[in-house]
Protein backbone atom coordinates (compact mmCIF):
# COMPACT_ATOMS: atom_id res chain seq x y z
CA UNK A 1 0.00 0.00 0.00
CA UNK A 2 1.38 3.20 -0.53
CA UNK A 3 2.10 5.71 2.05
CA UNK A 4 -0.81 8.34 0.89
CA UNK A 5 -3.12 5.59 1.33
CA UNK A 6 -1.48 3.98 4.24
CA UNK A 7 -1.61 7.33 6.21
CA UNK A 8 -5.38 7.88 4.63
CA UNK A 9 -6.71 4.68 6.58
CA UNK A 10 -4.56 5.65 9.84
CA UNK A 11 -5.42 8.97 9.60
CA UNK A 12 -9.58 7.43 9.49
CA UNK A 13 -9.37 5.00 11.49
CA UNK A 14 -7.62 6.47 14.64
CA UNK A 15 -9.41 9.82 14.04
CA UNK A 16 -12.61 8.30 14.11
CA UNK A 17 -11.80 6.31 17.75
CA UNK A 18 -10.89 9.58 18.73
CA UNK A 19 -14.42 10.94 17.80
CA UNK A 20 -16.06 8.47 19.33
CA UNK A 21 -13.99 9.62 22.52
CA UNK A 22 -15.32 13.05 22.26
CA UNK A 23 -18.73 12.38 21.55
CA UNK A 24 -19.06 9.92 24.42
CA UNK A 25 -17.61 12.47 26.93
CA UNK A 26 -20.30 15.29 25.28
CA UNK A 27 -22.78 13.51 25.81
CA UNK A 28 -21.73 12.47 29.12
CA UNK A 29 -22.38 16.15 30.53
CA UNK A 30 -25.50 17.56 31.18
CA UNK A 31 -26.11 20.65 29.20
CA UNK A 32 -29.93 21.24 30.40
CA UNK A 33 -30.55 23.74 32.87
CA UNK A 34 -32.46 20.90 34.09
CA UNK A 35 -30.90 19.11 37.42
CA UNK A 36 -30.08 15.51 36.96
CA UNK A 37 -32.89 13.53 38.39
CA UNK A 38 -35.50 16.39 37.60
CA UNK A 39 -38.03 16.44 35.76
CA UNK A 40 -37.70 17.98 32.21
CA UNK A 41 -41.21 19.37 31.77
CA UNK A 42 -43.30 17.65 30.21
CA UNK A 43 -46.02 15.18 31.45
CA UNK A 44 -48.21 13.03 29.16
CA UNK A 45 -51.43 10.98 31.10
CA UNK A 46 -48.58 11.06 34.20
CA UNK A 47 -45.80 9.62 32.31
CA UNK A 48 -43.36 12.28 33.31
CA UNK A 49 -39.49 12.87 31.40
CA UNK A 50 -36.52 12.73 34.53
CA UNK A 51 -33.40 14.24 32.97
CA UNK A 52 -31.38 11.16 33.61
CA UNK A 53 -27.48 10.59 32.45
CA UNK A 54 -26.29 7.95 30.56
CA UNK A 55 -26.95 4.54 32.11
CA UNK A 56 -23.08 3.60 33.83
CA UNK A 57 -23.01 0.13 32.26
CA UNK A 58 -23.67 1.20 28.54
CA UNK A 59 -20.92 3.91 29.04
CA UNK A 60 -18.80 1.52 30.67
CA UNK A 61 -19.35 -0.64 27.74
CA UNK A 62 -18.30 2.04 25.29
CA UNK A 63 -15.25 2.63 26.93
CA UNK A 64 -14.16 -0.79 26.77
CA UNK A 65 -14.80 -0.90 23.42
CA UNK A 66 -13.23 1.72 22.36
CA UNK A 67 -9.67 0.65 24.10
CA UNK A 68 -10.59 -2.97 22.93
CA UNK A 69 -10.38 -0.99 19.39
CA UNK A 70 -7.12 0.90 20.36
CA UNK A 71 -5.33 -2.53 21.57
CA UNK A 72 -6.91 -4.74 18.47
CA UNK A 73 -5.19 -1.78 16.14
CA UNK A 74 -1.50 -2.76 18.32
CA UNK A 75 -1.98 -6.16 18.07
CA UNK A 76 -3.15 -7.24 14.03
CA UNK A 77 -2.78 -5.75 11.24
CA UNK A 78 -5.49 -2.42 10.90
CA UNK A 79 -3.63 0.87 10.35
CA UNK A 80 -2.16 0.86 6.75
CA UNK A 81 1.31 -0.50 6.60
CA UNK A 82 1.58 -1.08 10.15
CA UNK A 83 1.56 -4.85 10.35
CA UNK A 84 0.73 -4.96 14.08
CA UNK A 85 2.79 -6.26 16.98
CA UNK A 86 1.78 -9.91 16.90
CA UNK A 87 2.93 -10.32 13.48
CA UNK A 88 -0.14 -11.85 12.73
CA UNK A 89 -2.40 -12.06 9.17
CA UNK A 90 -4.87 -14.72 7.83
CA UNK A 91 -3.20 -15.45 4.45
CA UNK A 92 -0.87 -13.79 2.25
CA UNK A 93 -3.37 -12.48 -0.29
CA UNK A 94 -0.84 -9.87 -2.04
CA UNK A 95 0.39 -12.12 -4.30
CA UNK A 96 0.17 -12.83 -7.88
CA UNK A 97 1.26 -16.27 -8.76
CA UNK A 98 2.15 -19.32 -7.16
CA UNK A 99 5.67 -19.46 -6.98
CA UNK A 100 4.98 -15.51 -4.58
CA UNK A 101 2.87 -18.01 -3.14
CA UNK A 102 5.30 -20.15 -2.20
CA UNK A 103 8.29 -17.37 -1.59
CA UNK A 104 5.72 -15.50 1.01
CA UNK A 105 4.90 -18.56 2.59
CA UNK A 106 8.56 -19.03 3.05
CA UNK A 107 9.59 -15.35 4.24
CA UNK A 108 6.88 -15.57 6.63
CA UNK A 109 8.05 -18.35 8.28
CA UNK A 110 11.63 -17.08 8.19
CA UNK A 111 10.81 -14.02 9.67
CA UNK A 112 8.70 -15.74 11.92
CA UNK A 113 5.26 -14.04 11.08
CA UNK A 114 2.45 -15.50 11.93
CA UNK A 115 0.57 -16.59 8.55
CA UNK A 116 -2.84 -18.32 9.98
CA UNK A 117 -3.51 -20.14 6.74
CA UNK A 118 0.24 -21.48 6.21
CA UNK A 119 0.12 -22.47 10.59
CA UNK A 120 -2.92 -24.97 9.50
CA UNK A 121 -1.52 -26.49 6.51
CA UNK A 122 2.33 -27.13 8.34
CA UNK A 123 -0.26 -28.61 11.83
CA UNK A 124 -2.54 -30.82 9.29
CA UNK A 125 0.85 -31.64 7.52
CA UNK A 126 2.56 -32.75 10.85
CA UNK A 127 -0.53 -35.08 11.57
CA UNK A 128 -1.21 -36.64 8.08
CA UNK A 129 1.91 -35.91 6.62
CA UNK A 130 4.00 -39.03 8.36
CA UNK A 131 0.43 -41.29 7.91
CA UNK A 132 0.56 -40.85 4.07
CA UNK A 133 4.06 -41.19 3.64
CA UNK A 134 4.16 -44.58 5.14
CA UNK A 135 1.38 -45.62 3.14
CA UNK A 136 3.26 -44.35 0.30
CA UNK A 137 6.55 -46.64 1.54
CA UNK A 138 4.75 -49.52 1.14
CA UNK A 139 3.52 -51.22 -2.04
CA UNK A 140 -0.64 -50.68 -3.96
CA UNK A 141 -0.65 -54.54 -3.26
CA UNK A 142 0.35 -54.37 0.14
CA UNK A 143 -2.04 -51.17 1.03
CA UNK A 144 -4.83 -53.39 -0.79
CA UNK A 145 -4.88 -55.72 1.75
CA UNK A 146 -4.81 -53.25 4.82
CA UNK A 147 -8.21 -51.99 6.04
CA UNK A 148 -7.27 -48.96 7.13
CA UNK A 149 -5.55 -47.80 4.27
CA UNK A 150 -8.45 -49.28 2.47
CA UNK A 151 -10.70 -46.86 3.86
CA UNK A 152 -8.71 -43.72 3.65
CA UNK A 153 -8.68 -44.15 -0.18
CA UNK A 154 -12.33 -44.73 -0.39
CA UNK A 155 -12.82 -41.38 1.46
CA UNK A 156 -10.39 -39.76 -0.74
CA UNK A 157 -12.35 -41.58 -3.41
CA UNK A 158 -15.95 -40.35 -2.14
CA UNK A 159 -14.46 -36.55 -2.35
CA UNK A 160 -12.49 -36.63 -5.31
CA UNK A 161 -13.62 -39.29 -7.98
CA UNK A 162 -17.37 -40.40 -6.87
CA UNK A 163 -18.87 -37.67 -9.57
CA UNK A 164 -17.66 -39.86 -12.04
CA UNK A 165 -17.02 -43.13 -11.30
CA UNK A 166 -20.27 -42.97 -8.62
CA UNK A 167 -19.92 -43.63 -5.20
CA UNK A 168 -19.51 -46.68 -5.07
CA UNK A 169 -17.12 -47.14 -8.30
CA UNK A 170 -19.39 -48.90 -10.48
CA UNK A 171 -19.07 -45.78 -12.87
CA UNK A 172 -22.43 -45.08 -15.14
CA UNK A 173 -22.86 -44.45 -19.18
CA UNK A 174 -19.76 -42.82 -20.11
CA UNK A 175 -17.64 -43.39 -16.96
CA UNK A 176 -15.81 -47.10 -16.12
CA UNK A 177 -17.13 -49.42 -13.67
CA UNK A 178 -13.88 -49.69 -11.42
CA UNK A 179 -14.78 -52.69 -9.50
CA UNK A 180 -14.74 -55.04 -12.37
CA UNK A 181 -11.68 -57.03 -14.24
CA UNK A 182 -12.06 -54.81 -17.38
CA UNK A 183 -9.34 -52.30 -18.04
CA UNK A 184 -8.93 -49.84 -20.74
CA UNK A 185 -6.05 -48.98 -20.17
CA UNK A 186 -4.33 -51.67 -17.00
CA UNK A 187 -5.18 -52.52 -13.91
CA UNK A 188 -2.01 -53.44 -12.59
CA UNK A 189 -1.41 -51.16 -9.29
CA UNK A 190 1.27 -49.06 -11.35
CA UNK A 191 -1.36 -48.70 -14.23
CA UNK A 192 -3.96 -47.63 -12.37
CA UNK A 193 -1.67 -44.87 -9.99
CA UNK A 194 -0.44 -44.09 -13.70
CA UNK A 195 -4.05 -43.38 -14.84
CA UNK A 196 -4.70 -41.26 -11.70
CA UNK A 197 -1.68 -39.39 -11.87
CA UNK A 198 -1.64 -38.26 -15.58
CA UNK A 199 -5.34 -38.75 -16.69
CA UNK A 200 -6.18 -40.61 -20.01
CA UNK A 201 -7.57 -39.33 -23.10
CA UNK A 202 -9.89 -41.77 -25.40
CA UNK A 203 -9.43 -41.81 -28.90
CA UNK A 204 -12.31 -43.93 -30.86
CA UNK A 205 -12.29 -41.67 -34.20
CA UNK A 206 -15.60 -40.73 -35.85
CA UNK A 207 -16.60 -42.81 -38.80
CA UNK A 208 -19.62 -41.13 -39.66
CA UNK A 209 -17.95 -39.64 -42.72
CA UNK A 210 -16.19 -42.55 -43.63
CA UNK A 211 -19.38 -45.21 -43.68
CA UNK A 212 -22.77 -45.11 -44.96
CA UNK A 213 -25.30 -45.69 -42.56
CA UNK A 214 -25.31 -49.11 -43.68
CA UNK A 215 -22.18 -49.89 -43.63
CA UNK A 216 -22.02 -48.33 -39.73
CA UNK A 217 -25.07 -51.00 -38.97
CA UNK A 218 -23.02 -53.65 -41.01
CA UNK A 219 -20.12 -53.06 -38.32
CA UNK A 220 -21.99 -52.59 -35.47
CA UNK A 221 -23.71 -55.73 -35.95
CA UNK A 222 -20.24 -57.67 -36.11
CA UNK A 223 -18.50 -55.96 -33.12
CA UNK A 224 -21.70 -56.96 -31.24
CA UNK A 225 -21.61 -60.44 -32.80
CA UNK A 226 -17.82 -60.46 -31.03
CA UNK A 227 -19.00 -60.79 -27.45
CA UNK A 228 -21.68 -63.70 -28.72
CA UNK A 229 -24.41 -61.78 -29.44
CA UNK A 230 -27.23 -62.96 -31.26
CA UNK A 231 -27.31 -60.80 -34.50
CA UNK A 232 -27.93 -61.34 -38.44
CA UNK A 233 -25.50 -63.39 -39.35
CA UNK A 234 -25.55 -61.34 -43.37
CA UNK A 235 -25.21 -58.02 -41.84
CA UNK A 236 -22.61 -59.15 -39.35
CA UNK A 237 -20.24 -60.87 -42.36
CA UNK A 238 -20.44 -57.65 -44.25
CA UNK A 239 -19.08 -55.97 -41.21
CA UNK A 240 -16.12 -58.59 -40.93
CA UNK A 241 -14.87 -56.57 -44.40
CA UNK A 242 -14.72 -53.56 -42.96
CA UNK A 243 -13.64 -54.46 -39.38
CA UNK A 244 -9.75 -54.00 -40.69
CA UNK A 245 -10.17 -50.25 -40.04
CA UNK A 246 -10.98 -50.84 -36.56
CA UNK A 247 -8.38 -53.66 -35.63
CA UNK A 248 -5.87 -51.40 -36.11
CA UNK A 249 -6.97 -49.85 -32.97
CA UNK A 250 -8.99 -53.09 -30.91
CA UNK A 251 -6.47 -55.87 -32.46
CA UNK A 252 -7.78 -58.09 -35.29
CA UNK A 253 -9.40 -60.81 -32.67
CA UNK A 254 -11.22 -57.44 -31.32
CA UNK A 255 -9.91 -57.48 -27.57
CA UNK A 256 -8.29 -54.40 -27.56
CA UNK A 257 -5.34 -53.00 -26.63
CA UNK A 258 -4.47 -51.58 -23.36
CA UNK A 259 -1.16 -49.98 -24.21
CA UNK A 260 -3.25 -47.51 -26.30
CA UNK A 261 -6.80 -47.77 -24.18
CA UNK A 262 -8.16 -49.13 -27.13
CA UNK A 263 -11.54 -51.37 -25.74
CA UNK A 264 -11.85 -55.24 -25.82
CA UNK A 265 -14.87 -55.41 -28.09
CA UNK A 266 -15.66 -59.44 -26.72
CA UNK A 267 -15.98 -59.33 -23.11
CA UNK A 268 -19.67 -57.76 -23.47
CA UNK A 269 -18.91 -54.58 -21.18
CA UNK A 270 -19.93 -51.45 -22.68
CA UNK A 271 -18.78 -48.16 -21.70
CA UNK A 272 -21.41 -46.40 -23.73
CA UNK A 273 -24.21 -48.79 -24.02
CA UNK A 274 -24.28 -51.78 -26.06
CA UNK A 275 -27.50 -51.57 -28.03
CA UNK A 276 -27.08 -51.95 -31.34
CA UNK A 277 -28.23 -48.14 -31.79
CA UNK A 278 -25.43 -47.04 -29.51
CA UNK A 279 -22.57 -49.15 -30.93
CA UNK A 280 -23.71 -47.36 -34.11
CA UNK A 281 -23.47 -43.94 -32.11
CA UNK A 282 -20.08 -44.71 -31.11
CA UNK A 283 -19.01 -45.87 -34.60
CA UNK A 284 -20.62 -42.37 -35.76
CA UNK A 285 -19.60 -39.64 -33.59
CA UNK A 286 -16.40 -41.51 -31.97
CA UNK A 287 -15.67 -41.04 -27.88
CA UNK A 288 -13.23 -39.09 -26.45
CA UNK A 289 -13.55 -39.73 -22.60
CA UNK A 290 -11.37 -37.67 -20.78
CA UNK A 291 -10.16 -38.52 -16.87
CA UNK A 292 -8.49 -35.81 -15.70
CA UNK A 293 -4.88 -35.87 -13.73
CA UNK A 294 -4.75 -35.99 -10.04
CA UNK A 295 -1.47 -35.07 -9.35
CA UNK A 296 -1.41 -31.49 -8.64
CA UNK A 297 -4.80 -31.92 -7.36
CA UNK A 298 -4.19 -34.85 -4.63
CA UNK A 299 -0.58 -35.02 -4.72
CA UNK A 300 1.64 -38.51 -5.41
CA UNK A 301 1.13 -39.79 -1.62
CA UNK A 302 -2.53 -39.43 -1.91
CA UNK A 303 -3.25 -41.06 -5.11
CA UNK A 304 -1.24 -43.83 -3.95
CA UNK A 305 -3.27 -45.14 -1.39
CA UNK A 306 -6.65 -44.12 -3.98
CA UNK A 307 -5.28 -46.66 -6.62
CA UNK A 308 -4.79 -48.82 -3.44
CA UNK A 309 -8.70 -48.60 -2.73
CA UNK A 310 -9.31 -49.04 -6.43
CA UNK A 311 -7.04 -52.04 -6.12
CA UNK A 312 -8.66 -53.57 -3.66
CA UNK A 313 -12.26 -53.60 -5.28
CA UNK A 314 -11.30 -55.73 -8.19
CA UNK A 315 -8.75 -57.62 -6.14
CA UNK A 316 -10.61 -58.58 -2.96
CA UNK A 317 -9.43 -62.14 -2.66
CA UNK B 1 -26.65 26.89 27.41
CA UNK B 2 -29.16 24.74 26.28
CA UNK B 3 -29.04 21.64 25.03
CA UNK B 4 -26.61 21.12 22.08
CA UNK B 5 -27.94 17.79 21.68
CA UNK B 6 -31.19 19.12 20.64
CA UNK B 7 -30.46 21.01 17.36
CA UNK B 8 -28.92 18.07 15.69
CA UNK B 9 -31.81 15.65 16.83
CA UNK B 10 -34.60 18.39 15.90
CA UNK B 11 -33.09 19.43 12.43
CA UNK B 12 -32.96 16.56 9.81
CA UNK B 13 -30.23 18.29 7.54
CA UNK B 14 -28.22 18.23 10.46
CA UNK B 15 -29.25 14.69 11.46
CA UNK B 16 -28.82 13.59 7.91
CA UNK B 17 -24.99 15.03 7.76
CA UNK B 18 -23.69 13.60 10.28
CA UNK B 19 -25.10 9.92 10.08
CA UNK B 20 -23.70 9.67 6.13
CA UNK B 21 -20.47 11.10 7.96
CA UNK B 22 -20.77 7.84 10.42
CA UNK B 23 -22.24 5.25 8.30
CA UNK B 24 -19.02 6.42 5.36
CA UNK B 25 -16.17 5.96 7.50
CA UNK B 26 -16.16 2.32 7.03
CA UNK B 27 -16.33 2.06 3.38
CA UNK B 28 -13.61 5.11 3.09
CA UNK B 29 -11.53 3.34 5.56
CA UNK B 30 -11.92 -0.40 3.76
CA UNK B 31 -13.14 0.48 -0.14
CA UNK B 32 -11.50 3.30 -1.14
CA UNK B 33 -7.86 2.50 -0.63
CA UNK B 34 -8.86 -1.20 -2.52
CA UNK B 35 -9.65 1.08 -5.13
CA UNK B 36 -6.19 1.93 -6.52
CA UNK B 37 -3.98 -0.70 -4.88
CA UNK B 38 -1.86 -3.10 -7.36
CA UNK B 39 -3.19 -6.29 -6.02
CA UNK B 40 -6.68 -5.92 -6.68
CA UNK B 41 -5.60 -4.22 -10.21
CA UNK B 42 -3.14 -5.81 -11.71
CA UNK B 43 -4.22 -9.66 -12.82
CA UNK B 44 -1.93 -12.58 -11.61
CA UNK B 45 0.99 -13.50 -13.87
CA UNK B 46 -0.23 -15.49 -16.93
CA UNK B 47 -4.13 -14.40 -16.38
CA UNK B 48 -6.20 -15.27 -19.76
CA UNK B 49 -8.83 -13.20 -20.63
CA UNK B 50 -11.85 -15.26 -21.89
CA UNK B 51 -12.63 -16.75 -24.96
CA UNK B 52 -15.16 -15.65 -27.10
CA UNK B 53 -17.34 -18.85 -26.00
CA UNK B 54 -16.03 -18.90 -22.70
CA UNK B 55 -17.41 -15.09 -22.61
CA UNK B 56 -21.00 -16.00 -24.18
CA UNK B 57 -20.86 -19.11 -21.27
CA UNK B 58 -19.96 -16.79 -18.74
CA UNK B 59 -23.37 -15.03 -19.88
CA UNK B 60 -25.45 -18.17 -19.58
CA UNK B 61 -23.77 -18.78 -16.22
CA UNK B 62 -25.23 -15.29 -15.08
CA UNK B 63 -28.74 -15.76 -16.90
CA UNK B 64 -29.36 -19.08 -15.39
CA UNK B 65 -28.24 -17.75 -12.07
CA UNK B 66 -25.52 -19.96 -11.39
CA UNK B 67 -24.02 -17.96 -8.82
CA UNK B 68 -27.20 -17.92 -6.87
CA UNK B 69 -26.19 -21.22 -5.95
CA UNK B 70 -22.45 -21.59 -6.51
CA UNK B 71 -20.09 -19.27 -4.78
CA UNK B 72 -16.19 -18.49 -7.05
CA UNK B 73 -14.45 -17.81 -4.48
CA UNK B 74 -11.97 -20.50 -2.14
CA UNK B 75 -11.28 -18.63 1.05
CA UNK B 76 -8.06 -19.19 2.85
CA UNK B 77 -8.88 -21.48 5.13
CA UNK B 78 -7.31 -25.70 4.81
CA UNK B 79 -11.18 -27.33 4.94
CA UNK B 80 -11.87 -25.07 1.85
CA UNK B 81 -8.32 -25.35 -0.03
CA UNK B 82 -8.15 -29.15 0.31
CA UNK B 83 -11.10 -29.77 -1.42
CA UNK B 84 -11.25 -27.18 -4.08
CA UNK B 85 -7.43 -26.00 -4.23
CA UNK B 86 -4.77 -22.60 -3.36
CA UNK B 87 -7.12 -19.79 -1.97
CA UNK B 88 -8.57 -17.52 -4.68
CA UNK B 89 -6.45 -14.09 -5.09
CA UNK B 90 -7.16 -10.78 -5.61
CA UNK B 91 -5.61 -10.55 -9.54
CA UNK B 92 -7.40 -13.59 -10.75
CA UNK B 93 -10.65 -11.62 -10.61
CA UNK B 94 -9.51 -8.08 -12.36
CA UNK B 95 -10.94 -8.40 -15.46
CA UNK B 96 -14.96 -10.05 -13.63
CA UNK B 97 -17.64 -7.39 -14.74
CA UNK B 98 -19.42 -8.24 -12.77
CA UNK B 99 -17.78 -10.64 -10.50
CA UNK B 100 -19.16 -13.77 -9.40
CA UNK B 101 -17.67 -14.64 -5.87
CA UNK B 102 -21.53 -15.26 -4.66
CA UNK B 103 -22.01 -15.87 -1.20
CA UNK B 104 -24.19 -18.73 -1.16
CA UNK B 105 -23.07 -22.28 -1.50
CA UNK B 106 -25.85 -24.54 -2.04
CA UNK B 107 -23.76 -26.33 -4.58
CA UNK B 108 -19.99 -26.11 -4.09
CA UNK B 109 -17.53 -23.73 -5.04
CA UNK B 110 -16.45 -23.23 -8.67
CA UNK B 111 -13.54 -21.19 -8.73
CA UNK B 112 -11.30 -23.83 -9.50
CA UNK B 113 -13.59 -26.49 -11.40
CA UNK B 114 -11.46 -25.88 -14.63
CA UNK B 115 -9.81 -29.20 -15.53
CA UNK B 116 -11.64 -31.23 -12.84
CA UNK B 117 -14.34 -32.90 -14.99
CA UNK B 118 -14.28 -33.99 -18.46
CA UNK B 119 -16.59 -31.94 -20.70
CA UNK B 120 -18.68 -35.06 -21.64
CA UNK B 121 -19.29 -35.29 -17.50
CA UNK B 122 -20.42 -31.42 -17.56
CA UNK B 123 -22.69 -32.60 -20.49
CA UNK B 124 -24.40 -35.48 -19.22
CA UNK B 125 -24.44 -33.25 -15.46
CA UNK B 126 -25.87 -30.15 -16.96
CA UNK B 127 -28.39 -32.03 -18.82
CA UNK B 128 -29.41 -34.45 -15.69
CA UNK B 129 -27.16 -33.93 -12.40
CA UNK B 130 -29.10 -37.11 -11.26
CA UNK B 131 -27.37 -38.93 -14.08
CA UNK B 132 -24.24 -38.76 -12.64
CA UNK B 133 -24.44 -37.49 -9.00
CA UNK B 134 -27.78 -39.34 -7.88
CA UNK B 135 -28.01 -37.23 -4.38
CA UNK B 136 -27.88 -34.05 -6.34
CA UNK B 137 -30.45 -31.14 -5.97
CA UNK B 138 -29.60 -29.02 -9.12
CA UNK B 139 -32.08 -28.31 -11.36
CA UNK B 140 -31.44 -29.44 -14.80
CA UNK B 141 -30.75 -27.62 -18.19
CA UNK B 142 -31.95 -29.61 -20.99
CA UNK B 143 -32.55 -26.74 -22.99
CA UNK B 144 -28.95 -25.28 -23.34
CA UNK B 145 -27.99 -28.39 -25.64
CA UNK B 146 -31.00 -27.40 -27.95
CA UNK B 147 -30.25 -23.49 -28.03
CA UNK B 148 -27.81 -22.58 -30.48
CA UNK B 149 -25.27 -19.23 -30.03
CA UNK B 150 -25.97 -16.62 -33.22
CA UNK B 151 -22.45 -14.29 -31.60
CA UNK B 152 -24.40 -11.14 -32.72
CA UNK B 153 -23.24 -9.44 -29.77
CA UNK B 154 -20.17 -11.42 -28.90
CA UNK B 155 -17.64 -9.03 -30.54
CA UNK B 156 -19.56 -5.54 -29.20
CA UNK B 157 -19.53 -7.80 -25.56
CA UNK B 158 -15.92 -8.04 -26.30
CA UNK B 159 -15.19 -4.48 -27.24
CA UNK B 160 -17.01 -3.42 -23.82
CA UNK B 161 -14.77 -5.60 -21.66
CA UNK B 162 -11.44 -4.47 -23.41
CA UNK B 163 -12.90 -0.97 -22.50
CA UNK B 164 -12.75 -1.72 -19.29
CA UNK B 165 -8.49 -2.78 -19.35
CA UNK B 166 -8.80 -6.53 -20.85
CA UNK B 167 -6.46 -7.03 -22.91
CA UNK B 168 -8.60 -8.23 -26.02
CA UNK B 169 -6.87 -7.61 -29.54
CA UNK B 170 -8.35 -7.01 -32.65
CA UNK B 171 -8.27 -10.36 -34.28
CA UNK B 172 -10.41 -11.35 -31.10
CA UNK B 173 -12.96 -9.19 -31.58
CA UNK B 174 -12.83 -9.71 -34.89
CA UNK B 175 -13.34 -13.46 -35.16
CA UNK B 176 -15.35 -13.44 -32.33
CA UNK B 177 -18.91 -14.18 -34.38
CA UNK B 178 -17.52 -16.73 -36.15
CA UNK B 179 -16.43 -18.55 -32.83
CA UNK B 180 -19.38 -18.72 -31.27
CA UNK B 181 -22.04 -19.17 -34.16
CA UNK B 182 -23.45 -22.12 -34.44
CA UNK B 183 -22.36 -23.65 -30.61
CA UNK B 184 -24.81 -24.42 -28.38
CA UNK B 185 -25.16 -22.69 -25.19
CA UNK B 186 -24.06 -26.12 -23.73
CA UNK B 187 -20.81 -26.15 -25.29
CA UNK B 188 -20.08 -22.53 -24.07
CA UNK B 189 -20.95 -22.69 -20.90
CA UNK B 190 -18.34 -25.95 -20.87
CA UNK B 191 -15.76 -24.06 -22.20
CA UNK B 192 -16.89 -21.37 -19.55
CA UNK B 193 -16.52 -23.67 -17.31
CA UNK B 194 -13.30 -26.03 -18.11
CA UNK B 195 -11.46 -21.97 -17.92
CA UNK B 196 -12.51 -21.41 -14.46
CA UNK B 197 -9.60 -20.86 -12.18
CA UNK B 198 -6.69 -22.73 -14.55
CA UNK B 199 -4.81 -19.54 -14.85
CA UNK B 200 -2.80 -19.50 -11.76
CA UNK B 201 -1.71 -23.70 -11.99
CA UNK B 202 -0.76 -23.31 -15.88
CA UNK B 203 1.15 -20.08 -15.44
CA UNK B 204 3.11 -22.15 -12.83
CA UNK B 205 3.29 -25.13 -14.79
CA UNK B 206 4.55 -23.09 -18.09
CA UNK B 207 7.08 -20.90 -15.40
CA UNK B 208 8.87 -24.34 -14.37
CA UNK B 209 8.65 -26.01 -17.47
CA UNK B 210 10.50 -22.93 -18.87
CA UNK B 211 13.61 -23.14 -15.94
Amino acid sequence: MSSFWSAWVIVLTLGLLVAIIVLLRWNMKNYTDVAEGEEMGHEFDGIVEINNPLPKWWTYLFWICIVWGFVYLALYPGLGNFQGLLGWKSSNQDVRSLAESRAAEKRAEEEGLIVEYDRQMRAAEAEYGPIFAAYAARSIEDLAADPEAVAVGQRLFLQNCSQCHGSNAMGGPGFPNLTDDDWLHGGSPAKIKETIIGGRQGAMPAFGEQFTDQQITEVATYVLSLSGRKVDPELAAAGKTRFAVCSACHGVDGKGNQDIGSANLTDNIWLYGGSQAKVEETLRYGRNGVMPAWKDILGEDKVHVVAAYIYSLSNEQ
Amino acid sequence: MSNQHERVEKNVGWLSIFMIIAISIGGLVEITPLIFQSQTNEPIVGLKPYTALQLEGRDIYIREGCNNCHSQMIRPFRSETERYGHYSLAGEHVWEHPFLWGSKRTGPDLARVGGRYSDEWHHVHLHNPRDVVPQSNMPAFPWLAENTLDGELTAKKMEVFRGFGVPYTDEDIAGAKAAVTGKTEMEALIAYLQSLGTSLSEADKAMRESE
